[in-house]
């Protein structure tokens, strides 16, 4: 018997439900087993992970606050997947975002917030975008792969956040490798009152929804969806293939470095070595989870952040490891990802017969 | 040379069908021992499955396969090889980073270890008897495609086979490596006593080797001789088929000279050793079929590639409507109203997406509101194409989920829609079942009737003969000859493809 992969003509209303569930039984039982082995019950540790951060105001909207980075990653990483560029490199292009946040914030001082709130957005976007520039250009004009270039620029960014830190950007007061707090003015307001939630998220929010309606209704999106499924046949129905992929990766770029000058902006109002806890890569798996839908990762993104804080609280009321919800996250991942290709191919087990 | 009477191989009634269109019908086919067996007809014949069904790549829906007079089961290439039977293809399975040696030791079967003395050995052996010499421990990558095609044959010799089936061996070759393939492909019928399948449109080729020769037209064996004595003229009318001298009758206009000129190349040439173009010009007007024959890979092929701006001409223009288009690209013909169907047609539109977007892909402009696509507009055009064009689908249904006849109308809807000036179709029919080739054909009429010129290239001759008001006879990358379809006979035609002038 040999498996055979055949594409599905549609789908019935029940399945993408039924596939979705089976996908989360199957989590909960693989990493049950895991929690187990670490010594944990794993019931308690998913009321943990799951639940409680959803029982309390606080727990709630640090919640948010943790999937606020994702919901740009995520953005940035599915409109270049849309478009068939693989763009690994979120997290450079969200470090690079940080860097030019932090420059605008820091020389910021007596601009009125009503024009520093944005412009440090926008510094963010162009130095995420530029970050995004090289890889772009390699594989627009000379066929070099993506995947590699963006994935390799990622510690480089880190890099240059280190140099900077230890050198023009130390800490003037302290004399860490902490740069200075950026000017009031441009820090993002708090948008729900006695909390840490920020108007990033709210940008970040309507970024998402305008790739969405980008993609869905505007005629540049049906192009950058035809290129992305099947670069020869836009070539053949006269679509500028290398233009399209050049755009998108710069935007892709911008939306991370945006998502970047929001983490500075709206949380740490300063630049550390810290700055992004893997927010880029995890952006990869917001978008791969939510099946390239821009609504969808919006909802992985606070799936993800729940667990994020609720890992967390379940490490130390439970002594199991707090890398806990790293692990949840990746056999979901695995999980949705083979629910995914059930969902659009139908599985022939071909007979070994004459 | 020993050629006793019974088949080593015997293919007996295969049938296989693709949904609606048949590939194989009821094809029986004896491959005796040591003898050279050549396979011919046009593309989309069948010969490529037939072959793929011997090597265990697919399987047949009925009929049997007996090897040495024992019905055997082959489901896989695994079981192919293990029954002697050995392929090259065009695309060659070669782990390209290591040496012809250790490909060689990979490809034996049963091996434990890697036993590098014992596949030097082999190369050696094979060099000596055969004169086929392949350089042991050069990285195969570093290799011409003519000695990595020998590591193939090196390879099923390794894993002792003893039928051997060739995929035109020698569309990729230079004069002189065709020569000595020819040479290797005689020495391992002599010597070895080995049968071989030979799959070419090169009648020269086949006149020099084949002990026998099989063609095939629309699925099944339409004629099987030997081939001693066989000319390319003789070898050609066979494929051409009929008894060849029945003249076409054409009762709609022939006379087509007063029409203005559409598109006209003039003086095209391509050098290349292999696939070129010489001087080659074409004029086609306004509700014409220009027809272009010929056996596969004599530039037809070449010939679309300059048609569509695909491929750049080392001299010669191309013209369309009586200005000359300098510096040529697909979308400088697009604009210019020239439209094209290409030969791969899933290559040509885009699988998952659904057919009203793949209709207006190359006309966005036209359903575009402040950046916005008209879905109004959209749905109104699919709708009309729908039933105009009879395409058996829903506006919403993802394009790879539609059979190949239905792909075609949806193409078609959208290559017509623009009301193009002139439009190249390049095997239209090619894998359609019969309906849909019929509906096809007339949908290329009726656009003639309208006004458009048609260049219609294609392997299938019933095609051109029905469609085409004049015929372009291609031969080694030049236009031989051009003749109206008008009381033009098959064996005329078959003399053309041939060469014979």
């Amino acid at each position: 018997m040999k498996p055979r992969f055949v594409l599905r003509a549609g789908n019935p209303w029940w399945r993408g439900p039924l596939l979705v569930s089976l996908a989360a039984v199957t989590t909960f039982v693989i990493t049950a087993a895991l929690i187990r082995w670490s010594g944990g019950n794993p019931i308690a540790a998913f009321r943990y992970m799951f639940i409680n951060p959803l029982q309390s105001k606080f727990g709630f909207t640090e919640s948010i606050l943790s999937a606020t980075p994702l919901v740009f990653t995520g953005a940035s990483v599915a409109i270049a997947f849309r478009a068939g560029y693989w763009n690994i490199g979120a997290e450079g292009q969200l470090l690079a975002g940080t860097v030019g946040a932090t420059w605008f914030g820091l020389h910021a001082e007596g601009l009125p917030p009503a024009i520093a709130a944005p412009g440090i957005l926008l510094a963010g976007a162009t130095f995420g975008a530029a970050w995004a520039t090289v890889p772009a250009l390699l594989r627009a004009r000379l066929g070099i792969d993506e995947v590699v270039t963006t994935l390799l620029l990622n510690p480089v960014a880190l890099l240059v956040i280190t140099g900077l830190l230890n050198g023009p950007w130390r800490n003037s007061e302290t004399g860490f490798p902490d740069s200075d707090v950026i000017a009031e003015s441009a820090m993002m307001p708090v948008v729900w009152p006695d909390t840490r939630v920020h108007l990033g998220l709210v940008v970040g929010v309507f970024v998402t929804l305008g790739c969405w309606w980008f993609i869905g209704q505007m005629t540049g999106g049906l192009r950058l969806r035809a290129v992305g499924l099947s670069p020869g046949a836009a070539r053949i129905a006269g679509l500028h293939v290398e233009r399209t992929l050049l755009t998108t990766a710069l935007v892709s770029g911008g939306i991370a470095g945006m998502g970047g000058a929001s983490e500075i902006a709206g949380v740490a109002h300063q630049l550390t070595i810290g700055i992004s806890s893997g927010f880029g890569y995890t952006g990869v798996i917001v978008a791969t989870l939510a099946a390239l839908s821009f609504i969808g990762s919006l909802v992985v993104a606070l799936i993800l952040g729940i667990i994020n804080v609720g890992s967390f609280s379940a490490s130390r009321a439970l002594s199991i490891p707090s890398t806990m919800g790293e692990v949840v996250r990746s056999v979901l991942l695995i999980t949705v990802v083979a629910a995914l290709v059930i969902q659009k191919y139908k599985i022939v087990w071909k007979r070994r017969e004459a | 040379m020993t050629r006793s009477t019974t088949p080593s191989i015997c293919l007996k009634s295969i049938q296989k069908a693709y949904g609606a269109t048949v590939a194989l019908n009821g094809v029986t086919l004896e491959l005796k021992p040591g003898e050279v067996h050549a396979l011919l007809g046009e593309n989309g014949a069948g010969k490529t499955t037939l072959m793929k069904t011997l090597f265990g790549l697919t399987q047949p829906d009925s009929g049997s396969i007996e090897v040495n007079g024992i019905a055997t089961v082959i489901a896989s290439p695994r079981d192919a090889r293990a029954a002697g039977i050995g392929m090259v293809t065009q695309h060659f399975s070669l782990v390209k980073t290591m040496t012809v040696a250790e490909n060689l030791a990979l490809a034996e079967a049963g091996l434990v270890r890697v036993n590098l003395a014992e596949a030097r050995r082999t190369v050696e052996g094979a060099a000596a008897r055969y004169g086929l010499e392949a350089p042991a421990d050069a990285v195969v990558a570093e290799l011409p495609v003519a000695l990595q095609q020998r590591v193939e044959i090196l390879k099923a010799l390794a894993a002792g086979c003893k039928y051997l089936i060739l995929d035109e061996p020698t569309a990729v070759l230079g004069p002189k490596d065709v020569d000595s393939l020819l040479g290797v492909i005689a020495r391992l019928r002599d010597q070895e006593s080995m049968s071989i399948v030979l799959i070419s449109h090169k009648m020269k080729e086949i006149e020099r080797v084949a002990n026998r020769v099989s063609v095939l037209r629309r699925g099944s064996v339409v004629a099987s001789t030997a081939a001693e004595g066989m000319t390319p003229k003789q070898l050609v009318a066979l494929m051409v088929g009929g008894d060849g001298t029945e003249p076409v009758v054409r009762t709609i206009a022939v006379a087509k000279e007063r029409a203005a000129v559409v598109l006209a190349l003039r003086g095209i040439s391509i050098k290349r050793v292999i696939g070129g173009l010489d001087d080659v010009s074409l004029e086609v007007r306004e509700g014409e079929i220009l027809g272009v024959a010929g056996v596969s890979g004599n530039g037809q092929s070449e010939l679309v590639g300059v048609l569509s701006g695909i491929l750049r001409a080392d001299s010669g223009n191309l013209e369309v409507a009586g200005s000359v288009l300098g510096d040529v690209t697909p979308s400088m013909l697009y604009r210019a109203g020239v439209g094209m169907l290409g030969e791969d047609r899933h290559a040509s539109a885009v699988q998952h997406l659904p057919v009203v977007e793949n209709l207006v892909l190359d006309q966005l402009q036209t359903v575009t509101r402040l950046g916005h696509l008209d879905r109004g507009a959209m749905a109104q055009r699919c709708e009309t194409a729908i039933r105009e064009f009879e395409i058996k689908a829903t506006p919403d249904q993802h394009l790879g989920t539609l059979s190949g006849g239905n792909m075609q109308k949806v193409l078609l809807a959208r290559l017509f829609s623009r009301s193009p000036k002139a439009v190249i179709v390049s095997q239209p029919t090619r894998g359609l079942d019969v309906v849909s080739t019929r509906y096809v054909r007339s949908l290329i009429a009726a656009a003639r009737d309208k006004g458009t010129a048609v260049v219609l290239v294609s392997e299938d001759l019933d095609e051109v003969l029905e469609l085409a008001d004049r015929v372009a006879v291609m031969y080694r990358g030049r236009v031989v000859g051009i003749v109206h379809a008008h009381g033009l006979t098959r064996e005329r035609l078959g003399e053309m493809m041939a060469g014979v002038s």
